[in-house]
């Protein structure tokens, strides 16, 4: 018993990692720029399976580099060209555009990948069991949360000590003022995009070694990242990583004992949080 | 009273003669009657959700829920308790109403993209219940094993279940009154109010109108009435889904609403005409038509942010 909730709770985890990992990059998006980015699921496929093309060329290693860049240039191209003429806006219309995008996207791969669901190597030994006792850590699932942790702790670095991480902080406290102070808040919007979109292209060539390759994995990892966010509080990155990891193992211990509650109970989580607190665990007050 | 200004209703003539008389004229253009009762069900969701949308000013995502509650409350009435399409209708109704109504006080103090994303997330509860609880909802495969029932008046019985036309004018005469009263809710002070929040919330504020209050009511309303489509949706096609409650269901009636216009009452009916039979169309036309469907959204929001009636009447101003 205690083996099979402590299975799910590291599954959890991991799984709690990737929803924190594609939140943290709408999150990044929606407090700069206002845009909820429906289209972020289907960056992740995206980066998914270029990585999947490009292993022939470059190996596992290559395009585990290579491929998240590659979707934040994707993404930056579709900011500059359909995204920023509609800032300023009601938000309305970039939530309908990101939607129609989505649906792009997930046709496009099926398009052009095929729906049926493809192999994905990994490296034979990070595939091994750790140990015997504990079947489930495998190298892969540790290298997994490693890169997720690694990740998490260089955007925050990147946040707070480089000039474009401070530009971005101060455009989402206040975007008019950093415009007068002479930043070129386009270039800053579009910066900020790529790098949400490319943590959603590191989530992807993460998660297709873990869950497969399907055109449909975007779809069903946004709307829990939607629900980390409100979780953690709106407005608040390291709430947004809270959030993820949180509904992450909750759904994990949901699936030992409730299996068919497993997917409703970040649901019942969000509506709990919003009645008791309605601006999130670490939401700011007055904010919203 | 005054004298009946005609240059004014004019066009509401035209809309509800057009409407009397669909099952024969789109016979006549070369569709079929069940088309015309899926432009009339899917109008009723979209002009039901821009009561909150458009006249309220509040950014519903989530519509697709309460929609899929109706339908199943619906089905599931005829399926297992009663065989009649009347209660099938009332209970499908407030189901969808009484769910709205409950979540309402956790959402109304939101705005913007940010109603939008929680509306979104809490319809995904609903179409996790339909998915998985597969012993009474039928799961990923449906509701199946009913059908729609006879209309019984005690004096006569109206078969709507092998007469489309008939199933067409029961389908009408809801979609007349519900949309007679939230033309009458719109033109009240009630829904003057609306428009005032929508206009300028702080100044509404500051005038002492309880905006959530009023926020909550109105998104009662539309959600009931969206149930109420639901309902009607179920019966249409005999048969409930969950894809009927998924978000990408909400997507499609925003986009309805937007391209048709959100500013203007028919609006969402004309986006709903277009947006079914476009529909039709691509999914007989393509197998790729999800990305028709994307580049449809794409576009709309390009080129007709302000929709069809929008920018009709923009130029007729200018």
């Amino acid at each position: 018993m205690t083996q099979v909730l402590l299975f799910n709770v590291f599954n959890g985890l991991i799984v709690g990692a990737f929803y924190a990992l594609m939140a943290l990059g709408l999150s990044l998006i929606l407090n700069l720029s206002g845009v909820i980015n429906f289209a972020h699921g289907g960056f992740l496929a995206i980066g998914g399976y270029l990585a999947y093309t490009l292993i022939p060329y470059v190996g596992f290693w290559g395009a585990f580099v290579i491929a998240p860049f590659l979707v934040a240039f994707i993404g930056i191209i579709v900011e500059r060209v359909l995204i920023r003429p509609l800032y300023g806006r009601d938000p309305l219309y970039s939530l309908l555009l990101t939607f129609g995008l989505a649906f792009m996207f997930e046709d496009g791969t099926r398009f052009i990948w095929g729906a049926q669901s493809l192999p994905y190597q990994v490296p034979g030994w990070l595939l091994s069991p750790l140990s015997s006792a504990y079947f489930f850590l495998t190298g892969y699932r540790l290298f997994m949360v490693l890169i997720v942790g690694i990740a998490v702790v260089a955007l925050f670095l990147i946040l707070n000590y480089t000039r474009l991480g401070i530009r971005i902080r101060a455009g989402t406290l206040d975007l008019e003022t950093v415009s007068l102070l002479g930043v070129n808040v386009r270039v800053l919007r579009s910066l900020n995009f790529g790098l949400g979109v490319y943590l959603a292209g590191l989530a992807g060539v993460l998660a297709v070694g873990q869950l497969g390759l399907q055109p449909t994995i975007g779809a069903s990892l946004i709307m829990p990242s939607f629900v980390a966010i409100i979780v953690g509080g709106l407005g608040s990155l390291p709430g947004t990583l809270l959030g993820g990891l949180l509904i992450g193992v909750a759904s994990g211990i949901t699936t030992v004992f409730w299996p068919s509650a497993t997917e409703a109970v970040i649901y019942v989580m969000m509506a709990a949080v919003l009645l008791v607190r309605p601006r999130g665990l670490l939401g700011e007050e007055g904010r919203f | 009273m005054g004298a009946f200004d005609f240059k004014r209703q004019a066009p509401n003539l035209i809309v509800w003669l057009l409407l009397l008389a669909m099952p024969f004229w789109l016979v006549a253009v070369g569709g079929y009657v069940e088309l015309g009762t899926r432009v009339v069900v899917l109008g009723l969701a979209a002009m039901a959700l821009n009561f909150l949308l458009g006249y309220t000013g509040v950014l519903s995502f989530g519509h697709a829920a309460y929609f899929g509650l109706g339908a199943y409350g619906t089905g599931m009435i005829i399926r297992y308790v009663v065989p009649s399409t009347g209660l099938g209708i009332v209970v499908g109704t407030l189901v969808g109403t009484l769910a709205a109504a409950i979540i309402g006080p956790l959402i109304i103090r939101l705005r913007g993209v940010y109603f939008a994303m929680v509306t979104i997330a809490f319809g995904q509860v609903f179409y996790f219940i339909a998915f998985r609880w597969n012993t009474v909802t039928g799961g990923d495969d449906g509701l199946t094993g009913w059908t729609r029932m006879p209309l019984d008046f005690g004096f006569a019985k109206v078969d709507i279940l092998h007469k489309p036309v008939a199933f067409y004018y029961l389908v009408f005469v809801v979609f007349a009154i519900s949309v007679g009263i939230m033309a009458w809710l719109l033109r009240s002070p009630f829904g003057r109010t609306l428009i005032a929040i929508r206009e300028n919330e702080r100044r509404a504020r500051f005038l002492g109108i309880p905006v959530d209050r009023h926020i909550w009511i109105s998104w009662v309303i539309s959600c009931g009435f969206v149930s109420l489509a639901g309902a009607l949706y179920a019966l249409l096609n005999n048969f409930v889904d969950p894809r009927a409650l998924y978000w990408t269901q909400s997507g499609d009636f925003v986009i309805m609403a937007v391209l048709g216009g959100m500013r203007s009452f028919w609006g969402p009916l004309l986006g709903a005409a277009i947006f079914v039979v476009l529909q039709d169309y691509l999914s007989s036309a393509t197998e790729n038509w999800m990305s028709f469907l994307g580049l449809f959204f794409v576009l709309v929001v390009l080129f007709f942010p302000r929709g069809i009636l929008g920018m009709l009447r923009r130029k007729a101003v200018s």
